[in-house]
């Protein structure tokens, strides 16, 4: 667990709504759940209030919300609180989660880590430019492409101190940056190329005889035998 | 090895067009109807004659686990929930599916729902994986546009998707937390009984399934459970996407059968471990709630349920985290228990309070600041948050450490001696909390 706070009333904006836009939207979210059941929009609906009010959740954001969904306020609290990815103070322009769990430590997060508390600061610490923050997180789901980084919604792995060094100054400077992996590699294959899949045709069928048409039916059955 | 052929996810890498036209190309959505209209019955037993064991952690059996469902509605609509809230450190299977293959999942769950009476499925997709989402959400409509699913379609049975997201939780990918979740509450799991597939979302009958166990269903019901069966050995059948991460040369995922040795496994997908096979230390072979196995027993392990479990681990998620004689295994495993105090739920004691002790004890013990009996009090602390919370989560939590225990006590005592020889006076790196 985590002890999670909003943000001091002093920078609390005063207000908060929907745009006619984000409305509508919200309307068509809660349209996707049985009669009755509108709470279960309440995620999808306090993201989109984050993206609203940039990038951090207002203790109006979350009010308001709570009223579109009918549900109390501190129903809506506590949800706010209990998901990390709601930001409850305000974040750069860029908002750099790094992953910090093992196997990303195991190929030299540790490093970046280092490189972030220089570069920006502390943890939930805005630049003065207003563009860059970062928080350490746990596990991203990236691990064969570790070390990486979630900067707003994309991922960055296969990151060295070089390449991340690079990409925040780009970020900064307001320069395109690549997502994905940032050595020679083709997403999750192995460097160097595949060593499975190798056999298939261009369109990624390995199953001759197995593709909707023309089908032999001999050659169907044959696939099925073999293992 | 396997061939591939054989291989389920045959655009795992993203080379080739993911979207429904490639999808069909790589035989999805061929003969759909057919298979449907066998029944659920039909459906089901050709997924216990398969062996698909879930590929979620658990490994219980995918189709008896379908037939907990009531044969009959009472009135209440059937849920078929997808979990996609893939967070288990060393995990990244699901990504690939939902990015790279989503057809196979939205074919899957439409075979799924069927065999469970099921008309709707939800599928609860993590939250940092926004650009996953928007692949699978594009699939979906896709998917509604040709008609192959939604209220009216060429299939006959009225089938809907939605995609759900959560927000950066761990626990929501225990079943009943993420159950919680779509229901627009905290993450925290539900006691059982009743099993979801009595009382399930919103209270109704629902059953909760792992991305990768509902994207080989297809494939499954098209070939026939025999093919799946074929492959792997009896009890630890078909094929497995594993995730290679750590020391090795060169991390990947991959699908191989079930079964295949760690060593080939490693030496053949992911160019071997960093500074040959005998600088390796340990692995944790199934994402980090498994206990580690220290390298002296993985020359012939061998990469299934039942395999792990001689050796008092398991296949979990099949993410195999290698670690070399470079690594600082205690500080490795206490940043594992970091992990668990970080994303505890907090609702019961043990594990709210006790992912936090097991943590602070390790970073002392990663530098040697402890007392030999403090190793066994450690242990004594694990047994006690395992078994004694409502989810598995503190056994998960538990597990890691016991395994560190069991085989790199030595190690332990060894920095507890060096420290002793020669103490320092530098603070503990603990927050205060």
């Amino acid at each position: 667990m985590a002890v999670r706070r909003l943000a001091p009333p002093e920078i609390q904006p005063k207000e908060f709504s929907f745009s006619v836009e984000n409305l509508d939207w919200a309307k068509d979210q809660i349209a996707k759940y049985p009669e009755g059941r509108q709470a279960s929009a309440i995620i999808p609906l306090l993201w989109r209030a984050q993206e609203q009010a940039g990038g951090w959740l207002p203790q109006k954001a979350i009010e308001h919300v709570a009223d579109l969904l009918a549900m109390p306020k501190i129903r809506a609290l506590e949800v706010a609180t209990f998901y990390t990815m709601f930001n409850l103070e305000p974040v750069g322009k860029f908002h750099v989660q790094l992953c910090g769990t093992t196997p990303c430590v195991l190929r030299g997060a540790d490093k970046l880590i280092e490189i972030c508390r220089e570069r920006i600061g502390a943890q939930q610490h805005v630049t003065p430019d207003g563009k860059l923050s970062w928080i350490e997180v746990e596990c991203l789901g990236a691990c064969v492409n570790a070390p990486a980084a979630q900067i707003n919604y994309d991922y960055f792995e296969d990151l060295s101190p070089q390449s991340f060094g690079r990409i925040l100054d780009d970020l900064a400077a307001g320069r395109q940056v690549k997502p994905g992996p940032q050595v020679d590699r083709q997403l999750s294959a192995p460097i160097g190329g595949p060593t499975t899949l190798t056999s298939l045709d261009g369109r990624g069928n390995g199953r001759q005889g197995y593709a909707p048409a023309p089908k032999p039916p001999a050659a169907d059955s044959s696939a099925k035998g073999q293992s | 090895m396997l061939e591939d052929k054989d291989r389920v996810f045959g655009n795992l890498y993203g080379l080739h067009d993911w979207g429904l036209e490639g999808a069909r190309a790589r035989g999805a959505w061929d003969g759909t109807k057919a298979i449907l209209e066998k029944g659920r019955d039909s459906i089901v037993n050709e997924v216990k004659a398969s062996g698909l064991r879930g590929r979620g952690g658990a490994g219980f059996p995918t189709g008896l686990k379908w037939s907990f469902m009531p044969k009959q509605s009472d009135g209440r609509p059937h849920y078929l929930v997808v979990n996609a809230d893939e967070s288990e450190p060393g995990t990244c299977k699901d990504r690939e599916i939902m990015r790279h293959d989503p057809h196979l999942l939205v074919e899957g769950c439409l075979m799924a729902g069927c065999a469970m009476g099921a008309n709707t499925a939800y599928i609860y997709v993590r939250g940092e994986f926004v650009r996953e989402r928007e692949r699978l959400e594009a699939a979906v409509a896709q998917a509604y546009e040709a008609k192959l699913i939604g209220k009216t379609n060429i299939h006959g049975f009225p089938f809907d998707i939605v995609v759900h997201h959560g927000a950066g939780a761990y626990i929501c990918g225990e079943e009943t937390a993420l159950l919680e979740s779509l229901e627009g509450k905290k993450g925290m799991p539900r006691l059982k009984p009743p099993f979801p597939a009595n009382v399930g979302l919103y209270g109704c009958p629902t059953t909760v399934n792992n991305v990768e166990s509902i994207a080989v269903v297809p494939d499954i019901l098209r070939r026939g459970g025999s093919w799946f069966a074929g492959i792997g050995r009896p009890n630890n059948t078909g094929t497995k996407l594993f995730c290679i991460s750590g020391h090795v040369q060169k991390p990947c995922n991959v699908e191989e059968a079930m079964g295949i040795p760690l060593r080939e496994l490693l030496e053949r997908h992911a160019g071997g471990v960093r500074g040959g096979w005998d600088n390796l230390l340990a692995v944790i072979p199934g994402g980090s709630s498994m206990p580690l196995i220290p390298a002296h027993q993985c020359d012939n392990l061998v990469m299934d349920f039942d395999g792990l479990r001689e050796l008092k681990s398991a296949l979990g998620t099949a993410a195999v985290i290698v670690m070399d004689k470079s690594t600082d295994i205690i500080a490795a495993m206490a940043r594992i228990s970091y992990f668990y105090k970080h994303e505890s739920c907090g609702q019961c004691t043990p594990c709210r309070e006790g992912m936090g002790w097991m943590w602070r004890v390790l970073m002392r013990m990663a530098e040697g600041r402890a007392h030999k009996r403090e190793i066994d009090m450690l242990m004594e602390v694990t047994t006690q948050i395992e078994g004694h919370t409502i989810c598995a989560f503190g056994d998960g939590a538990a597990w890691p450490v016991q395994g560190l225990i069991r085989h790199f006590r030595h190690e332990i005592e060894r920095r507890i001696d060096d420290y002793t020889a020669n103490p320092h006076p530098r603070p503990v790196r603990v927050a205060a909390e």
